[in-house]
């Protein structure tokens, strides 16, 4: 057995060890590590199934120009003419790159360098600006820079968690299990979300709010705490800055009743919420991207930061505000620069800052001010002001709101590069270059997790086929468009090395992110680095990144919430399930993780459903103005009324339906320019469905041609299912080639076809108008075995058929155990009786002298 | 003659017919009324009542004539019947109420059966008369098959349907070299589709025999003798022997000479009784509600109806559903019921082709009215119970083609 290797989950934020032992070429088993601070031994379903994800199905293995393979050389230069070409025509803001909290943190800071000091643009942004983006321009708001003032071993310290927006239970099952832990010691848990969720089922108190209401709630809170003498006037003294006219500005409308009809939650369990948060100064609220994804995101941040500073309720054991991020390396994007609106070390456009950047750089073209976010950076290709765009690790086609916008500014756009993993991705068809990229499990270098601790992601394989880091890439390009000796690097701890001295370079304190001591770190000790947190326990000093080392309270307000629309009477929410990943490039491999949710659902509270005519498993149409798409409907208790959710996860890839990202308006909050994911006024009707069906398939097969087909990762194969309208037979043509075994019944409109190679099955579709379909489980274990006819077609095995023993009727195949039995069983007497039971003998009658014999027998034995 | 009713004390019956439909006729009245009739038996051929339909195993071999013999002489001596065989009747006076045979006998009767059965379709064209021209009707045609099969040799059979492939599948396991012609594009059209049809047609080749579809007769060549076919592609098929099996036609001359009602064969009754009170009439020389029908299970069930009508009970026969079986041992074949199908009719298809396999089911107002079953002919006669009987199969319909295994019935009350 190999050595195991200590690295990082490749999934969400909370940032898990795991300890990984390769058992083969790309096998690789999974534990979590106990020693890792982050999850001390702990792992959820989708880290614990990582193993099953590392298999080199749909990778892309080499570069692409068009869709024909290239060498490195050739697709690099011509990456590197088209952009230097795009800057010389129409200048440095002609181009953009636009990345991934999926990126490591050496990835991040060589792509940022690249734009913003040589490229000369800060048209780089990051898909984190669709999820952390609010919580980032909170952060700086109140505390004068992007800094998470809190720690998991505040978890075990708390009284009272606050969750807001997240489905901790789901999304970050590691964190609630901590949470559950200290619960279980006596803390307890109150949780705001418009849905009741599995993290909502367990909470000592589910608010329901009506969505787009948290300020009004939070500041109901806060003129409950001032009015209730919660305030710490001391710590507001010596370590806020309070606005004038702030608390005037608090009380109105702020009265249990006044905000109970505006959050729409009973009174009661609003006054409840108020008590509990009153009862436990120690308290952590941890908000997500039900807090961020509004278009009044970044308020809805302060009003939370609003309430801790104002309690003091931060900077101590057991009591922070806490952003918890969506991606592994959200935060690391966020160190480096990822963002559009911020430089690099948490740094801003400040021209002191750009002066300091420019100068460690020794960069030729600094961008002295922020570049387009990731909403204006589409709008910006789709309006033809972007000529050359660098897409890396993130499918931008499926998960930016208004997703069909995108798409058409992708296919209008002069030059898209995509780098990737995957091969066939929505965004990667747009790509007139495609580069493959290292996945996880290939790459070195570090990540940063929800609580600031920065971890080594190791390799545990060799690079496949072609494949190259994404550093590597960016400074290739970097070389070839002529700043080769500012790229010079060969390996990732180099760049740490950078990135770490850029941290301390003339920061003087001023800054809390500074990695001191790691700035001439040697490649071994790169490669040893143990896990820890930067910043330390920040903010206990009551000092702050501010000019005046004071924290700000911010003035936020409500927003008017408007009624549903005529046209558009519901409300669209989404979000994530609790096994799938993003775009499920990696989870959707796993056949262990499509288990818990196959298709993509939108949940409908039961009682909308009966009014709108939806069944439980219909296919309905999800409708805004942005675009519609199809999902399979899901009664739900847990849904308000008038509210739909719907999962982000599917894509043209896997199903027809299930595409969340079109339905969004491409609205953003005004100071993170985060898009309001949550909260779209939307239609939802039945679909006129004539057809079901499913199609089992050994290997991979192209997506059937039908309204509904939704592909599912099975242990041997893939699983579609399938529903449309007109002639089913059309989806044949995606069934692979081989002995072919069928059953039509065509009025019926029932079709069951099974493609066998050398006896066994390779592929099965099964599809009726109104009638049966077989159990899906049986034949999934089927796939890839020795198959006969009539059992896969009849989509299970026979009872148990009675052996009829020699034939003796040959015209109806009735065999001498099943005469003799019927003649003792049913008391036959004569060859007609026998005939008249079994049709033995009544045809052409040669084996009447036969029959009569056997009831001689028969009586001959009766009366011996 | 005078009637032989003041002669004896029980009338006389009289069978024109010692067949299968004829002699089943007189078996079904003695098990119900033994004592009721003094009993005459005509056979045109010189044997004992023998299975016709088993004629298929004793020419590939699988059986003796011994074997499928129905009732032998000591069956005619027990029940005091007068067989006639070898000697055909030549007509029937129904004003005396006699027949007259070709020997010149004449005999009155009472009551007539007439059972004549149906002769081979023999197409007209030239050269139809030569020697080694035969049809496959009886123990005769056999006899020249095995004449012909001994010196081995070329052989044709026109006609791909049931009848034809077992005697092409006869020949070839005798020895001789078969080339079967079939009008059709497809072998037995009226029970397959293309597909089954195409199974059958590679398992036949594989076993030696040349299959010629869409083959039209021009001519039968020969000098004295079966030389050849020439087809109206001008091809020429050398051959000694060639065997008719493109149809029967219903052997109604002495009926018709006699004047009784003749449709598209002797038309009868439920209780088998034609336009002449006095005769009867059963078998492949009827037409009962305007259908004639060519397989034994029907004839079964008329013989039923006329004893039962001669017994004084009267039930009736109301009409058949047929199925029928391919007797080429290794080939599994069977269809029931009606395959024309029609505009108000479904089906279900199971094709498995590399397995050998193909299953048609046939529904209408969702019952069984016909199936065909290749390959796997395990639940023919569940399928057929459920068509016999009309049962409704629509709540098992999507299961239906898999057989009895997977979707079972209640069993009647």
């Amino acid at each position: 057995m190999e050595a195991p290797i200590r690295t990082t989950c490749a999934y969400c934020g909370v940032g898990c060890g795991i300890v990984a032992t390769r058992t083969g070429a790309r096998s690789v088993t999974i534990a979590a590590d106990p020693d890792h601070p982050a999850n001390l031994g702990r792992l959820c379903s989708k880290g614990t199934h990582l193993g099953e994800t590392v298999r080199l199905d749909g990778r892309l293995l080499h570069p692409m120009i068009g869709k024909r393979r290239a060498s490195w050389d050739k697709a690099l230069d011509l990456v590197a003419r088209r952009f230097r070409r795009a800057i010389a025509e129409h200048g440095p803001d002609s181009v953009a790159f636009y990345v991934s909290g999926q990126l490591l943190t050496e990835d991040y800071y060589v792509a940022n360098k690249l734009m913003k000091g040589f490229i000369g643009s800060a048209n780089i942004d990051t898909n984190s600006r669709l999820c952390m983006s609010s919580a980032v321009a909170g952060h700086m708001r109140a505390f004068g820079e992007d800094v998470v003032p809190a720690s998991y071993d505040d978890l075990d310290a708390a009284d009272l968690f606050v969750l807001v927006g997240s489905n901790t239970a789901w999304c970050h099952p590691v964190v609630y299990q901590r949470i559950r832990a200290r619960c279980a010691a006596g803390a307890k848990m109150v949780v705001i979300d418009p849905r009741r969720t599995e993290t909502a089922e367990e909470a000592d108190l589910h608010l329901a709010i009506r969505p787009g209401s948290d300020v009004a709630l939070f500041k109901a809170l806060l003129a409950y705490c001032r009015e209730n003498g919660l305030i710490d006037e001391a710590y507001l003294a010596r370590s806020v800055h309070v606005p004038d006219d702030f608390w005037a500005e608090v009380g109105e409308g702020s009265d249990l009743w006044s905000a109970a009809r505006t959050c729409d939650v009973p009174p009661t369990d609003l006054r409840r919420f108020l008590e509990l948060f009153a009862a436990h100064p120690r308290t952590v609220t941890l908000f997500s991207q039900g807090v961020n994804q509004s278009v009044r995101g970044t308020d809805q941040v302060n009003a939370i930061l609003n309430l801790h500073l104002a309690t003091g309720r931060i900077g101590k054991p057991g009591a922070a505000p806490f952003s918890i991020t969506g991606q592994p390396n959200a935060m690391g994007g966020r160190e480096v620069g990822g963002l559009a609106s911020t430089l690099a070390s948490h740094m801003g456009f400040e021209p002191e800052s750009v002066a300091t950047v420019s100068q460690f750089w020794a960069a030729p073209n600094m961008a002295c001010k922020p570049g387009l976010k990731a909403v204006d950076l589409f709008r910006a290709v789709g309006e033809g002001r972007i000529k050359a765009l660098w897409i890396m690790a993130t499918n931008p086609a499926v998960s930016m709101p208004d997703a069909g916008e995108v798409r058409a500014a992708l296919a209008a756009c002069p030059f898209v590069v995509v780098s990737d993993v995957i091969a066939d991705t929505d965004t990667g068809r747009f790509a007139h270059v495609r580069l493959p990229a290292a996945a996880w499990g290939e790459k070195d270098g570090t990540v940063t997790n929800s609580e600031r601790r920065i971890s080594r992601q190791r390799a545990l394989f060799a690079l496949p086929g072609e494949t190259k880091p994404d550093w590597w890439i960016v400074k290739e390009v970097g070389s070839r468009m002529g700043w080769r000796t500012h790229f010079a690097y060969d390996h990732p701890a180099e760049i740490f090395r950078e990135h770490a001295r850029l941290s301390t370079y003339r920061n003087h304190g001023r800054r809390l992110f500074a990695l001191p001591g790691l700035s001439a770190i040697g490649n071994q000790a790169y490669d040893a680095l143990e896990p820890f947190r930067w910043g330390g326990d920040a903010f206990a000093d009551g000092r702050f990144s501010t000019a005046d080392g004071k924290a700000r309270l911010v003035p936020v307000a409500q927003r008017a919430l408007p009624g549903p629309l005529a046209a558009w009477p519901m409300t669209l929410n989404t979000g994530r399930y609790r096994d799938h990943w993003h775009t499920m490039t990696r989870t959707g491999l796993s056949a262990r993780l499509a288990r818990h949710r196959e298709e993509p659902l939108v949940e409908v509270h039961p009682e909308d459903a009966a009014a709108l005519g939806l069944a439980d498993g219909a296919i309905a149409r999800v409708a805004t103005p942005q675009g519609e798409s199809l999902f399979r409907v899901s009664l739900s208790e847990g849904q308000r009324r008038g509210e739909l959710f719907v999962p982000i996860h599917w894509t043209d890839r896997t199903a027809t339906g299930g595409r969340t990202g079109l339905l969004p308006r491409p609205l953003v909050d005004p100071q993170s320019g985060q898009p309001g994911f949550k909260l779209t006024p939307a239609s939802i009707t039945p679909a006129d469905i004539q057809w079901k069906g499913f199609l089992l398939a050994a290997d991979r097969v192209e997506r059937p041609d039908c309204l509904w087909a939704t592909r599912i990762q099975v242990p041997a194969g893939e699983v579609y299912e399938l529903a449309g309208i007109g002639d089913p037979a059309r989806v044949e043509a995606v069934l692979p080639k081989g002995e072919r075994i069928e059953v039509i019944d065509t009025a019926r409109g029932a079709r069951r076809i099974a493609v066998l190679r050398e006896g066994r099955l390779v592929a099965a579709l099964f599809v009726t108008r109104d009638g049966l379909l077989p159990s899906r489980e049986w034949l999934i274990a089927q796939l890839g075995e020795t198959a006969a006819a009539p059992a896969v077609l009849a989509g299970g095995p026979a009872g148990p058929r009675e052996d009829p023993g020699p034939i003796v009727c040959v015209c109806f195949d009735v065999g001498i155990k099943t005469i003799v039995g019927a003649i003792a069983t049913q008391q036959l007497t004569s060859v007609d009786a026998v005939g008249a039971a079994l049709s033995a003998g009544t045809n052409c009658g040669s084996c009447r002298p036969a029959i009569r014999r056997l009831i001689d027998d028969a009586r001959k034995i009766a009366n011996a | 003659m005078a009637s032989t009713s003041s002669l004896h004390a029980k009338p006389h019956l009289v069978v024109i017919g010692n067949g299968m439909a004829g002699c089943r006729a007189v078996e079904e009245l003695l098990a119900r009324a033994p004592d009721l009739h003094r009993i005459t038996i005509f056979g045109a051929e010189p044997r004992v009542n023998y299975n016709r339909i088993m004629l298929s195993p004793v020419l590939a071999g699988e059986k003796s004539f011994d074997e499928i013999v129905i009732n032998d002489q000591r069956w005619y001596r027990d029940n005091h019947i007068a067989l006639v065989s070898g000697d055909s009747v030549v007509a029937i006076d129904r004003a005396a109420k006699t027949v007259t045979a070709r020997s010149g006998d004449v005999v009155g009767y009472d009551t007539l059966v007439i059972a004549t059965g149906s002769d081979p379709f023999i197409i007209p064209v030239p050269g139809r008369d030569l020697p080694g021209v035969i049809g496959f009707r009886d123990m005769n045609d056999v006899e020249s098959m095995l004449a012909a099969a001994a010196t081995g040799g070329e052989a044709v059979v026109i006609g791909g349907g049931l009848l034809g492939l077992e005697a092409a599948h006869g020949l070839s396991l005798r020895g001789m070299k078969v080339t079967v012609l079939h009008l059709m594009p497809i072998l037995m059209e009226r029970q397959l589709d293309g597909a089954a049809a195409s199974l059958l047609r590679s398992q036949l080749e594989a076993r030696g025999q040349i299959i010629l579809t869409g083959a039209d007769t021009a001519e039968i060549v020969g000098n004295g003798a079966v030389e050849g076919v020439r087809l109206k592609d001008d091809t020429i098929i050398p051959a000694k022997l060639v065997v008719m099996a493109v149809g029967i036609r219903p052997n109604v001359a002495l009926a018709r000479a006699a004047g009784l009602a003749i449709g598209r064969a002797i038309q009868v009754d439920d209780h088998m009784v034609t336009s002449d009170p006095s005769i009867l009439a059963v078998g492949e020389c009827v037409e009962h509600r305007g259908q004639v029908y060519g397989l034994v299970a029907p004839i079964w069930e008329m013989c039923r109806a006329l004893a039962e009508g001669l017994a004084g009970r009267r039930s009736g026969y109301a009409g058949s559903v047929t199925s029928t079986k391919l007797k080429v041992s290794g080939i599994d074949l069977f269809s029931a019921g009606d395959f024309a199908g029609g505009e108000d009719c479904e089906d279900i298809v199971l094709r498995d082709i590399a397995g050998g396999t193909y299953k048609r089911i046939i529904l209408k107002d969702d019952r069984i009215v016909g199936t065909v079953l290749y390959g796997d002919t395990a639940d023919g006669g569940w399928y057929f119970d459920l068509l016999r009987n009309r049962r409704d199969v629509s709540g098992l319909r999507d299961m239906l083609i898999f057989g009895k295994a997977y979707a079972p019935l209640e069993s009647p009350a």
